[in-house]
Parts: C-alpha cells; sequence; structure tokens
C-alpha cells in the first residue's frame, strides 16, 4: 500500500561521516556486488565506449571554497535517505513501492513495479534508478536481506555498503532510538538532513566535515628545511663554515 | 526532465479527446446517427489513442493492470480509474446519440464532469512534485483544463472556442513568467543539495560517475531547452494565435477543422517546451540543472 506509515517504531538508516569519507567507492562496489544476485543490477555496455549501469549508491566529489582559507575537497556518497515523509512511495500506482511499517525501509517490489519511473520522479535525491534491462526500479534497501540475515555472522549483519568502508565513514543504526550509536554520532557532530525544505524529512544524516587546524603563517615545510647537521656532517659543516 | 513523445503525444491527445467528451455529454454539441457515431468516436479515439501511448512510457507494462490499485495516495492511479470510468459512462450516452434513443442526459452529465476530472489529475501528476520547481504549482492544472477544455470546444465546433482560445493563451503565459523564476524561488541549490553550505560555495570536484545513467537521462536531460524562445513563439503561434483568426476568418466547420490542427500541433510544442523546461533539483547534485 503506497500510503505511508503514520510513524514507525524504527527508524533504520544511515550517518555518513563527510569528514572520514576518502570517496574510494569502496561502498559503490561493495553494495552492487551484493545486490547482483538474484535478479541483480544491470549493466549496458559495461565494457565498451558508452558504459551505463544500474546503481544504488553514487559517490559525488566537490570542491567547497570558505570564504577564507584554502578551498576543501568532500567526497559525497549519495543514495536513499529512507525518507519518513517519502514522496516516492505515495506516487505509485501499482503499489510497488512502500515503506516497512516495522523499520521504515523504503522498498520496491519488483513483482508489482510497471515501470512508469513517477517515484524516481518524485525523489529530490536521485536515489532511484531504472533497470534498463528488468524494465524495474531499483533502489538502496538498507540490505535487508543482510541485517536480518541469521545465516550471516553478527558482524556482517549490517548493509554492504557500512560493511566495506575502509574508512569507517559510513554508520547503520536506528535513528529512532536516541541511545543508538548513529543518534548519539548525529547529534554530537551536528548530522544534517537533505534538502529539508521539500518536507521529505529524511531519516538519513550526513555529517559535516570537520573544522581545519590552524593554518600557521609561515609554510608548513619550514621545520625540514631548517636542518641541524650533527656528528661528522656537524663537524665537516662548521670546520666548512670557518674557511 | 526528459521531454518522451510517448507521454507528451498521451497528455496532448487525452486532453483534447477528453475535453471534447465533456462537450459531448453535456450536450454543448449534439449530432445524431452518423455524424454523431463520427463525433463520439473522434472523441474516443482521441483518449484511448493517448491512454494507449501513455502505456509505451512505461517499462514494464505487463503490471500496468496494477496501476489502479492505489488511488487512496496516487495521482496516476487515480487518473487510471477516472479515465475508464469516463469511458464507460459516456457510453450510453454516445450509443443514445448514435442512435437517437433520447436517453437521459444525466450520464452525459457525469460523465463529463469526470472527463475534465481526468484532465485535472493528469495535470496533478506533475503538480504534486516538489522536486520540480516549475511543475509544483496552481497554473500546471489550469494550463491542463484549458487546452483540453479549449481543444474540446474547437473540436465540437462550439463558436465560444474563439473566446476559451484566450485563456490558453493567457495560461501558456502563467506558466511561463510563474515558471521561469520557479527553480530560483524554490531555494535549493548545490549546498543545500549537499548541505554543505555552511562550509562555503560548493562546485563539482569530479562527477560521481563518469558515464551517462539514468538520472541525467531522465531528469537531467537538457538538450530540448536550447530553443526553447523559439517554441514558445510556434506554441503560441500555432495553439492561440492562428487558430484564433482562422475562427474569425474562415466559416464552420473548415475553419473548426484547421483551427484544431493548428491547436493541436501548438498544444504540442507547448508540452514539450512543459517537460524539456522543467528542471529537477537532482540537477543540482550534479552541478547541472
Amino acid at each position: 500500500m503506497t500510503t505511508l506509515p503514520a510513524t514507525t517504531p524504527k527508524k533504520l538508516g544511515l550517518a555518513i561521516d563527510l569528514d572520514t569519507c576518502v570517496g574510494c567507492q569502496a561502498c559503490v562496489t561493495a553494495c552492487k556486488g551484493w545486490n547482483d544476485q538474484g535478479a541483480g543490477l544491470s549493466d549496458q555496455d559495461p565494457y565498451g565506449a558508452d558504459p551505463s549501469g544500474t546503481f544504488l549508491n553514487r559517490v559525488h566529489s566537490y570542491s567547497v571554497q570558505p570564504i577564507e582559507g584554502a578551498s576543501q575537497i568532500v567526497n559525497f556518497p549519495r543514495s536513499c535517505l529512507h525518507c519518513d515523509d517519502a514522496p516516492c512511495v505515495t506516487v505509485c500506482p501499482t503499489g510497488a513501492s512502500y515503506k516497512r511499517a516495522e523499520d521504515g525501509i523504503v522498498l520496491v517490489n519488483a513483482d508489482d513495479c510497471m515501470g512508469c519511473g513517477l517515484c524516481a520522479w518524485a525523489c529530490p535525491y536521485g536515489a532511484r534508478e531504472l533497470d534498463a534491462d528488468q524494465g524495474v526500479m531499483k533502489k538502496c534497501t538498507l540490505c535487508v536481506d543482510r541485517i536480518y540475515n541469521e545465516n550471516l555472522p553478527e558482524e556482517d549483519r549490517e548493509p554492504a555498503c557500512v560493511r566495506g568502508c575502509p574508512t569507517g565513514a559510513r554508520h547503520f543504526g536506528d535513528f529512532a532510538d536516541p541511545e543508538s550509536k548513529v543518534s548519539k554520532l548525529s547529534a554530537e557532530r551536528g548530522g544534517f538532513a537533505l534538502m529539508p525544505d521539500l518536507g521529505t524529512r529524511p531519516v538519513n544524516r550526513y555529517l559535516p566535515p570537520r573544522k581545519k587546524d590552524m593554518r600557521l603563517e609561515a609554510s608548513v615545510l619550514a621545520p625540514l628545511l631548517d636542518i641541524k647537521a650533527t656528528g661528522f656532517a656537524g663537524w665537516l659543516d662548521r670546520v666548512l663554515g670557518k674557511i | 526532465m526528459h521531454p518522451a513523445p510517448s507521454v507528451i503525444i498521451f497528455s496532448v491527445f487525452s486532453g483534447m479527446g477528453f475535453g471534447l467528451l465533456a462537450m459531448l455529454g453535456f450536450g454543448f454539441a449534439q449530432a445524431y446517427g452518423i455524424a454523431g457515431f463520427l463525433w463520439w468516436g473522434l472523441g474516443y479515439s482521441l483518449a484511448i489513442a493517448g491512454l494507449l501511448s501513455a502505456t509505451f512510457h512505461l517499462a514494464n507494462p505487463k503490471n500496468a493492470i496494477k496501476a489502479f490499485s492505489q488511488w487512496r495516495s496516487s495521482w496516476l492511479s487515480r487518473e487510471g480509474i477516472a479515465a475508464v470510468a469516463t469511458l464507460v459512462i459516456l457510453a450510453p450516452m454516445a450509443l443514445s446519440d448514435w442512435l437517437n434513443l433520447g436517453w437521459w442526459r444525466g450520464f452525459g452529465c457525469v460523465g463529463a464532469v469526470l472527463a475534465l476530472f481526468t484532465v485535472f489529475t493528469t495535470s496533478m501528476i506533475y503538480t504534486q512534485i516538489k522536486a520540480v520547481p516549475r511543475w509544483n504549482h496552481w497554473v500546471t492544472p489550469v494550463m491542463f483544463m484549458a487546452f483540453a477544455i479549449t481543444g474540446g470546444a474547437i473540436l465540437a465546433g462550439l463558436p465560444v472556442a474563439l473566446w476559451l482560445i484566450w485563456t490558453v493563451g493567457a495560461a501558456l503565459l502563467a506558466m511561463w513568467w510563474i515558471g521561469d523564476g520557479a527553480f530560483a524561488r524554490a531555494g535549493e541549490t548545490m549546498g543545500t543539495a549537499t548541505g554543505l553550505s555552511a562550509i562555503g560555495e560548493v562546485t563539482v570536484f569530479e562527477q560521481a560517475h563518469t558515464s551517462g545513467n539514468y538520472l541525467l537521462r531522465e531528469m537531467i536531460y537538457v538538450v530540448g531547452r536550447k530553443h526553447a524562445a523559439k517554441l514558445r513563439i510556434i506554441a503560441m503561434g500555432l495553439a492561440v494565435a492562428l487558430p484564433a483568426l482562422i475562427l474569425v476568418l474562415i466559416p464552420a466547420p473548415f475553419g473548426f477543422a484547421l483551427a484544431a490542427v493548428s491547436h493541436l500541433i501548438g498544444a504540442l510544442a507547448a508540452r514539450w517546451l512543459f517537460f524539456a523546461q522543467a528542471e529537477h533539483v537532482v540537477g543540482l547534485f550534479y552541478g547541472q540543472r
């Protein structure tokens, strides 16, 4: 049913640390790898001149120029934010799109999807991509087939992107619980939502880059240039200096 | 947004078709026998051709039947139901006019109201999308309704079409005037999309992928906007000015037929622009609109 649940007891989602992310794309490949099982995520012309494919997660790189000081590079993973007020769900005419009442995960039932693409239009975040081979909409499932999967070792029961992140920039948890790791992280670091004015009430939070250290007036290389030789080299330095 | 021909043809043809069905349903234009058959047939043909065209837009049409299920939340589902209900409820009226049975026009009036409601649901599919600021305004349904009622009146050969056609002109001007500033008024920028505006000015350092994807093809389609100014003149000329001139100079029924053709081509140009000029906020992640 494409009406949204009034509230969900759990709000599962991701906290993505823009300070720690190095833009290595490991989350992109981990996501594609895990979700490529079964029906999978198709690619078109993957090794040809004009490759294209279905991805549930994309990592952008931005240059941010503060008013003072040097510009910063911010790597920015973008995927479904599992919005509380998900516009992609309510527009769906077939009932394929839904938000789970128990944990708030937004999913697509491929057996009901007619591939009209209206949900992708309704999403401000570009979280949904139509699979060109299968003709149905694909989106982040928050690895619903991992997080509750008792056949996996406990440490693997988190989304593939979180498990695969080498720098620990991605955190998975329940935002409805103020004591959860992600809630605390978000509160501590000033986690923010994307385009909140559009009224989608995203669950995922982004943790802003930390403030840079104070920059010294002199070159950071200065201590390295002022070398004091010791031992034989020091004796030679002193002797030659006196001649 | 990508101006897909299937969706442009769907919305223009079905809009005009439902407009004509509304005029016939209310009984503003009445014809019996073979003329009645042809008139109703034209209305049904346009409406059904439009709806069939819409199914070509679907990537997985085998599930299209399920689109009638989610009327509680989805305007697209409501449109499907309203369209089919209109065609069914108007059928007795069409039969009555064709065979001159003189049945009660209540069916026709209910069906006519439903026909106009169908066009309204079509417009709401676009109007509801906040991520496309140009569409997210009450002027969108006004424009769709103006086109449907005017197109219907021209096809029905009603003299009032000459006056109605100016509502299309006014709606188009309002749509363009309001729409051109809509994205800026919505206030979303690369800074709000990424949340990085607190640090400074955000620009793209490197794109997320080196080749195209669904988002770029569907929502960040910039090619169609290239000739926007010329297309606006063509749309206004063919949908409004020329048909008005034809209706004044050329007597019925040829005047109405010529005006209808001109109006239809103009409407297609205007609808192309409706999609091509609409900018989706997802483009901000790519530094594009």
